[in-house]
């Protein structure tokens, strides 16, 4: 099984990856040359995390089909460990590093420089501090993981990947937690990693980045490969990378309506969130947008580009640091400082991990309906029982949420029908201003045309509606105007006669320094 | 799954009313299991009405503190400090009532005040500092501990007033005198009482379910339930009625099982405990202030394992620094016997109380056998252990999340 060309390390051909039926990967080729830097670009869902976990044996040989090839010989990787073995190393966007052990132990975790279980401690911090000359920190190998901030943190996950002899370095959206000066370090050692013949894979959402440092870009689109462009022909650019990401057709899955839109409802000024971690981060950099009654206001912006963060920030501050900024509604100054006083104020917000933070899971469907307006149920702190259970069954009936009864645990329901919780909770407090983060993720067809009907009646009931969604075909379809962001700014503003995938991506994808 | 359950609207609700229920009936089964064993075992000393009696009083701490307990460990929190609030309110109320000469009823006002301060205390540390819990109450633990020792100068306060002293020991005078060989009538009275207010409850809420078209439990069901109930009660009010008059213990503990439930079940509060153990994030997402909740908790608690204290000394007729040893874990293990999940978000009251039966009834009955304590330890260990892994077990078999 030797490769016919040497100069290619890695060969994956025809990937396909199903989950209970559902391809997530329909076909992936992806072939990589030697000590390149090959960047893969997609949409979020695109496949892209899935076909690393192919490639790094965390989904093992024999629960896809198709071939990889690397370094001369077929790899049927079962479990990590094998992949690290053949000198893969896949460093993921959350660093998996143990804050309280030293920078020495954590580049060694695992792979410990030991005789008889017995640790050489002087070899260990030797050849830490030979791997951090490499990376080009200057830290003592001592110093404590948490002592040391995010961007040195990621030079320490390389140096960790050096340790283990390195021969493809994968790395998964590696500038997504780092400022501007550590995101130019970090790449300047990946060019220098190519110069010392370590081939990587970069994925980042950054084109930019990505124009910059790869050689290659490989684009994923629904499972499967668009194309490989060479990064050194005069085509190549960010334009043509966007335009493969998205060439898919709108489908015409959303009701139609007719935008009665009204006077302005809702207004966010000079919007500005720190990181709740790193507070030299910016999260939310001078946001300031508005919305009116009636209106469908999208928020567009891939992973980590500050969207949640944002919502979080407005709806009583429980997200971040360093809050600052202004809130109206209907034209008049509001306070949403804790959570319980921008319900009051008629603010709501559904968070996109539902589960994590939207439902009570061993609680039936009455509690949870009632959960954020209990009060509304209650008299002298005392619930009227009765009241709320005809409530929570007036929803279940006018949400179709499909089960006998509102006794059924929240845990049980369908993905589509635990969303219909949510919502009725959140209706159930009678708000003005909705703002909806990913209302249709993991939720089937039918849920979600149902959902986007429910979404076009709050317009019409003169509500100000404000979705956040990964999925452009969504954003198209419902909204009546979207505003982009990027790292944690509005990069565009995009009516919905002149919005389209390309203009949108373009926006999105822009950096700092971009001209806008 | 759920398209299965729209076909056949409302069999989803039923059949869980039902699951529920018989979890519970699983626990009141155990309990009726071990008297029974117990029964046979001693020769049946157990279901004598002095031990009958016995049961009651020794056991009403338990009761006390498992009532506060299980809302600690439904809302994701553990209280280890109440064996040593127990000694410290029982401490200062003797002194109350011995040194500074206050009425017996003014005492127990400063015990609870007492415990409310310490509830006050330890909420600050945990709801708004973010201290967790068992942490707080380990230290409160030894901090409360040693400020009884240092209260009660290592001696005891004995020759509590009488007053005081009925709260554990007392019992209601016997009015209307005895009938059919020596039966308190007060006593007997007091169980038909009860029952029919039982039984009419049980109709009434079935009637207004009935109107709303909500989801019944079978007729069959209800009327087992309210025959067992009678049944059950006015034969222990039998016995009881035979030993002396109402323990006016026993009024205290239903008056708290009865407003604890109650508290659970209907309140605001009861609601946001439960949601904020079931998800602290989504409750915290949804505007509940879990902060004050938290403390609220805390400072119940505190009151709770006041009483438990001033019913402790009453019992004892004095203040010793060893009141209260180990109390904390009777509670604990009779709120997870009682079904609490150890995760928090699930647990009932009368779960609580039944769990704490359960302990003091094992104890009881091991001890009129005269089984070593020692093994009594193992005994209730092991006991704590299978109830617990019953629980979880029953669950991971159940729907994953």
């Amino acid at each position: 099984m030797t490769s016919a060309d040497d100069s290619t390390i890695l060969t994956m051909r025809d990937i396909v990856k199903e989950f209970n039926g559902i391809p997530a990967l329909s076909g992936v080729s992806v072939d990589l040359k030697r000590g390149e830097v090959h960047g893969i670009c997609g949409e979020n869902g695109a496949g892209k995390s899935t076909l690393m976990k192919v490639l790094s044996g965390v989904y093992p040989y024999g629960s896809f089909t198709g071939t990889i090839e690397f370094d001369g010989h077929e790899a049927r990787y079962r479990s990590i460990n094998d992949s690290e073995r053949d000198g893969i190393v896949i460093i993921h966007q959350e660093l998996a590093l143990s804050p309280y052990l030293s920078i020495a132990e954590n580049i060694f975790l695992g792979n410990e420089l030991q005789s008889r279980g017995v640790i050489d401690w002087d070899r260990t911090n030797k050849e830490a501090a030979i791997l951090l000359a490499r990376v080009g920190l200057n830290e003592n190998p001592a110093t404590r993981i948490q002592d040391i901030g995010v961007g040195k943190q990621q030079l320490v996950e390389i140096a960790k990947a050096l340790a283990k002899e390195v021969k493809l370095l994968i790395l998964d959206e590696p500038t997504a937690a780092l400022n501007d000066e550590d995101s130019a370090h970090l790449l300047d050692l990946i060019n220098n990693l190519r110069d010392q013949g370590i081939t990587s894979i970069i994925i980042s959402h950054k084109l930019k980045e990505i124009r910059r440092i790869a050689d290659r870009v490989t684009v994923i689109r629904d499972g499967s490969t668009i194309e490989t462009i060479d990064m050194s022909e005069p085509t190549a650019n960010e334009g043509r990378i966007i335009k493969a990401m998205v060439g898919r057709e709108l489908s015409s899955m959303f009701p139609p309506r007719t935008p009665d839109i009204g006077e302005e409802k809702f207004r966010v000024e000079h919007w500005t969130v720190h990181h709740p971690m790193d507070s030299s981060r910016l999260v939310s950099d001078d946001v300031s947008f508005s919305v009116r009654a009636g209106e469908i206001v999208g928020f567009a912006g891939l992973m980590g580009a500050g969207r949640t963060e944002l919502a979080m920030s407005i709806f009583g501050r429980s997200y971040g640091t360093g809050i600052s900024g202004t809130v109206f509604k209907d034209g008049k100054k509001i306070s949403t400082r804790t959570i319980d006083e921008a319900i009051r104020n008629g603010i709501a917000y559904t968070t996109e991990d539902r589960k994590r933070y939207g439902l009570n899971l061993i609680g039936d469907i009455r509690v949870n309906i009632s959960a954020a307006a209990v009060g509304r149920l209650a008299k002298w702190g005392i619930v009227n029982g009765l009241r709320e259970y005809q409530v929570a069954e007036s929803y279940r009936t006018s949400m179709n949420i499909k089960t006998g009864s509102v006794a059924t645990l929240t845990g049980r329901l369908s993905g589509g029908n635990q969303q219909k919780v949510v919502l009725s909770k959140w209706l159930h407090t009678h708000p003005d201003v909705l703002i909806l983060d990913e209302p249709t993720r993991g939720i089937d067809v039918g849920a979600k045309y149902e959902i986007y009907g429910l979404i076009n009646e709050l317009a019409a009931q003169g509500k100000a509606v404000i979705v956040i969604s990964s999925e452009l075909p969504e954003l198209l379809g419902l909204s009546d105007r979207i505003y982009a962001i990027s790292e944690g700014r509005i990069t565009g503003e995009v009516s919905r006669a002149d919005a389209d995938q390309e203009t949108l991506m373009h926006y999105m994808t822009a950096g700092k320094d971009d001209d806008r | 799954m759920s398209t299965i359950s729209a076909q056949k609207p409302g069999s989803d609700g039923r059949r869980l009313r039902l699951n529920v229920d018989l979890r519970q009936f699983g626990i009141l089964g155990a309990l009726a299991i071990i008297v029974i064993l117990f029964q046979v075992l001693t020769g049946g000393k157990l279901l004598l009405p002095a031990n009958i009696n016995n049961l009651i009083q020794q056991n009403a701490y338990v009761l006390i503190l498992a009532v506060g307990m299980v809302i600690v460990i439904i809302a994701g929190h553990i209280d280890l400090s109440v064996g040593s609030v127990v000694a410290l309110v029982g401490a200062v109320t003797a002194i109350a009532m011995v040194q500074w000469e206050l009425p017996w009823w003014g005492a127990v006002v400063v015990g609870l005040a007492v415990g409310a301060l310490v509830g006050v205390w330890q909420g600050f540390w945990i709801a708004f500092v973010g201290i967790p819990a068992f942490i707080v109450t380990l230290a409160g633990m030894l901090l409360f501990r040693g400020l009884t020792l240092v209260l009660l100068t290592g001696g005891t306060i004995n020759a509590l007033p009488a007053g005081f002293v009925a709260i554990g020991k007392g019992t209601l005078p016997q009015s209307f005198g005895t009938m059919l060989g020596g039966h308190d009538v007060v006593t007997l009275i007091a169980a038909i009482v009860v029952v029919i207010a039982f039984a009419l409850s049980q109709f009434r809420s079935r009637r207004k379910q009935l109107a709303l078209d909500l989801p019944v439990e079978p007729g069959m069901l209800l009327v087992a339930k309210i025959v067992v109930t009678t049944v059950a009660v006015l034969f222990f009010a039998w016995l009881l009625s035979a030993h002396r008059g109402l323990p006016i213990i026993l009024i205290i503990l239903a008056a708290l099982i009865l407003l604890y439930t109650f508290v659970l079940k209907r309140t605001v509060f009861g609601r946001h405990v439960y949601a904020m153990g079931g998800n602290l994030f989504a409750a915290q997402m949804s505007g509940v202030k879990t902060r004050w909740v938290n403390f609220f908790i805390f400072v119940n608690m505190g009151v709770l394992a006041a009483l438990a204290g001033i019913v402790t000394a009453a019992r004892a007729g004095g203040a010793v620094a060893s009141a209260g040893n180990s109390y904390e874990l009777d509670a604990i293990a009779a709120a997870f016997i009682g079904g609490a999940a150890v995760t928090g978000g699930v647990g009932t009251v009368i779960g609580a109380v039944i769990g704490a039966m359960i302990m003091g009834v094992l104890n009881m009955g091991l001890s009129i056998l005269s089984v070593d304590s020692a093994w009594q330890q193992v005994i209730k260990g092991l006991v704590l252990l299978l109830a617990v892994a019953f629980d979880v077990v029953s669950k991971r078999r159940g729907p994953r999340m």
